[in-house]
């Protein structure tokens, strides 16, 4: 089961891509809008062009429709040149930012509209509209006017009249900018659903990072013109190729800093792999004297043989369950990797996940707020910096801290609040540590 | 009591400017044609008592509309000026709407420049305006000359005082009623339903009469309106430019009030126009009544 879910067609070099882009460009004057690119989206995707406003991502699904073609280059639409292919002839359908609903004709007719189009029988055209309304369940509104229903039922009307010609290929320029996050959320499934059921290739722009992040099997990440990093939402998110996409998916922290080879066996801020499990067999409790041994040992013997040594007080040692419980919290650097210099006054920050052949280079180092914790004592972890909580974001769920690290660096820290507000015991002014995993960033080179 | 007088402003002005005079017309078009001054009779003398008053109304007949009837002239004068008022419609229609289209496409920054260009012959007056075509229409005008000129007709054209020269000011002097609500609709219309069309296998072609023929449909029927309700009465274009077999309730009804002094049949003859113009008028109201509700959605 999980192996059949798996859908890679990109991984796979005997699938052939739906759509082709081949060394596309486009001009609009002296703008150049879309930059020679070249790129590939398979059947059955759910493609995401992501990008800021004026990123080209728009040009590229116009030009998929054929509203826009390119001014140089080609695109390919199942091995087909597309470059003098009018919208009407294309099995491609769109469907609008503003929906772009006929506000003269019913919904219904709406739906009919395209297939008024063909040379269907007109019962058929019934039978798939009908068919149309079920799936996006607005049967009861089909002899409403497009004004006389609500936003997102709208949204469904549209969606689902570029869908009734059943095209190969189903682009959505930003479907849910004009729905408010709750519903946006519930059509987002709905998307999904729809796309699984359709079978159709659909190629969704978004401003929205976390839009694309839910629907897509690929995320394509697009500035200036070019796709900077297309790659599932997962890699997008814990892999960027670069501080951009980094910073443009979700929140992170930019650390620069040169890099140098790491020496294993000279952990910097952590004991060596394993010492956490030696020091446990250390703890079996050897006999110690009581009371009167105590006192004998302190009045007589001490001159003789020296201060006796007060044990450590120790919890007895955790449980079988305890310590699988608390595996994650022992955290261990694993060998090999980099360190990144980066502020005489921190410590070196350890990647164990660096890429060895980049020794000396100047690199970003990039970590997400979430994947930090913060603690007012030195906690146990490969990577500790001292800071001072110079502001908190009371989000509901998470808190962001805004931490000011020795030397000035300013820190993103984010902490689920699973306690409640008044029980928060780090606040403001509060100095603090924040500590991570020597896994839980990545060096970028640009 | 605001609301109250709010709204009694714009029905003291329609009581003293429209259904006044209206009483005051129907009671000349029930009056009889004297040699007097005013030139009908009777005349309301309230002085004379409640007698005097009774005495009026009973003197009041419909002989006039009677006279109507019995006189082809009349009705062949409403016939005509219907079919003139319907084809200058419709030849404003063709005119105007492919303006208007191609002012709605243009750039943004040109738009207002356009709308300039089709106001400003309002800043002239009308009948100056009227006169230009006549210099231009007429045997010496400037338009045979031209065509002599070119070689295309060795004979100058008789345009001047024919039906066709009516058709020609008509058209030129209402094109801006039949122009700028169908721009309004026009400008108001969203491209991307053009490209919603196409996308769904419309061709160009299709997609304007599917799309943009019934999106500008209340801009069509006002302009259609504007055009045809004062084209119907209009009595300066076929007397200036039409001939004398050009027959137009307008005219006629001129004729009527100054060289025939009949004042009590020209109110008659009013008063059906108006009666002929109030259907027209209410399906107009229609229209822009379900246009406020389609676009207060």
């Amino acid at each position: 089961m999980a192996q059949e879910t798996l859908f890679e067609p990109w991984n796979d070099p005997n699938e052939s891509p739906l759509i082709q882009f081949k060394n596309v460009t486009k001009k609009f004057g002296d703008f150049t809008a879309i930059d020679d690119l070249t790129q590939d989206i398979y059947a059955k995707e759910f493609f995401a062009l992501l990008g800021p406003s004026g990123c080209g991502k728009t040009t590229m699904m116009r030009m998929l429709g054929g509203f826009e073609t390119p001014t140089s280059g080609t695109i390919l639409i199942a091995g087909q040149d597309m470059n003098n292919v009018p919208p009407n002839k294309r099995a491609v359908n769109m469907m609008f930012q503003n929906y772009a609903l006929f506000p003269h004709l019913s919904i219904y007719e709406n739906i009919a509209f395209g297939l008024r189009r063909t040379d269907m029988a007109k019962g058929a055209i019934d039978a798939r509209v009908n068919e149309m309304l079920k799936l996006t369940r607005l049967e009861k509104f089909a002899q409403r006017k497009p004004h006389q229903i609500s936003g997102g039922q709208r949204q469904r009307v549209a969606l689902a009249r570029s869908l009734a010609k059943a095209p190969k290929l189903l682009l959505l320029d930003e479907p849910l900018g004009a729905l408010d996050k709750k519903l946006r959320q519930d059509t987002q499934f709905e998307l999904m659903d729809i796309q699984e059921k359709t079978g159709t290739t659909f190629v969704i722009v978004t401003h929205d990072q976390e839009e694309a992040m839910t629907v897509a099997s690929r995320v394509a990440v697009m500035d200036e013109g070019r796709i900077i990093q297309v790659a599932t939402p997962d890699v997008i998110y814990e892999a960027p190729n670069s501080t951009y996409v980094a910073d443009f998916i979700g929140d992170v922290n930019l650390i620069k800093g040169t890099v140098e080879l790491r020496v294993s066996s000279a952990p910097v801020n952590d004991p060596e792999p394993g010492a956490v499990a030696e020091n446990i067999v250390d703890e079996t409790p050897s006999p110690q004297p009581n009371k009167l041994g105590e006192w004998i040992h302190d009045t007589l013997l001490s001159p003789i043989i020296g201060e006796r040594i007060e044990p450590i007080k120790r919890l007895p040692p955790p449980s079988t369950a305890e310590l699988a419980a608390s595996q994650e919290k022992i955290q261990t650097a694993q060998d090999g990797g980099l360190l990144l210099n980066w502020s005489d006054k921190n410590p070196t920050i350890i990647v164990s996940n660096g890429d060895e052949t980049k020794d000396g280079a100047t690199l970003t180092f990039a970590i997400r707020p979430e994947k930090l914790n913060i603690s007012k004592t030195k906690p146990d972890a490969p990577n500790a910096l001292q800071g001072k909580v110079i502001d908190i974001a009371y989000l509901g769920n998470v808190s962001t801290y805004y931490v000011e690290l020795i030397g000035g660096q300013m820190i993103k820290a984010q902490m689920a609040n699973a306690r409640r507000l008044a029980r928060r015991d780090i606040t403001w002014e509060d100095d603090v540590w924040v500590s991570f995993t020597d896994t839980a960033g990545v060096l970028l080179e640009r | 009591m605001r609301r109250l007088s709010l709204i009694a402003v714009p029905y003291i002005w329609l009581l003293a400017l429209f259904l006044i005079p209206f009483l005051i017309v129907l009671k000349i078009s029930l009056s009889d044609a004297a040699l007097a001054i005013p030139p009908y009779a009777p005349q309301l003398d309230f002085a004379g008592g409640w007698g005097a008053v009774k005495a009026f109304f009973a003197d009041l007949d419909f002989e006039n509309f009677e006279f109507l009837t019995t006189d082809d002239l009349y009705w062949k004068a409403y016939l005509s000026s219907l079919k003139i008022a319907l084809i200058s419609t419709g030849f404003t229609l063709l005119i105007g709407y492919p303006i208007a289209y191609s002012m709605a496409r243009a750039a943004p920054e040109w738009r207002p420049t356009l709308l300039m260009l089709v106001i400003l012959p309002f800043w002239t007056s009308f009948l100056i305006r009227v006169y230009a075509w006549m210099g231009i229409l007429s045997n010496e005008g400037l338009l045979n000359q031209f065509l002599l000129w070119s070689g295309l007709i060795s004979e100058p054209l008789t345009i001047l005082n024919t039906n066709t020269a009516v058709y020609i000011g008509i058209v030129y002097t209402y094109l801006p009623f039949m122009i700028l609500p169908i721009y309004s609709a026009l400008e108001k219309m969203d491209d991307s339903l053009l490209e919603a069309a196409e996308d769904l296998g419309c061709s160009r072609t299709s997609a304007f009469w599917l799309v943009t023929v019934p999106l500008s449909k209340t801009g069509i029927i006002a302009g259609c309106f504007l055009v045809f309700i004062p084209t119907l009465g209009e009595f300066v274009i076929p007397s200036l430019l039409g001939g004398s077999q050009t027959l137009m309730i307008g005219k006629v009804l001129w004729e009527e009030f100054f060289n025939n002094r009949d004042w009590p049949v020209a109110s008659a003859v009013a008063i059906i126009l108006l009666l002929i113009l109030i259907i027209p008028i209410i399906l107009f109201q229609r229209n822009e009544q379900k246009q406020r509700e389609a676009e207060g959605q």
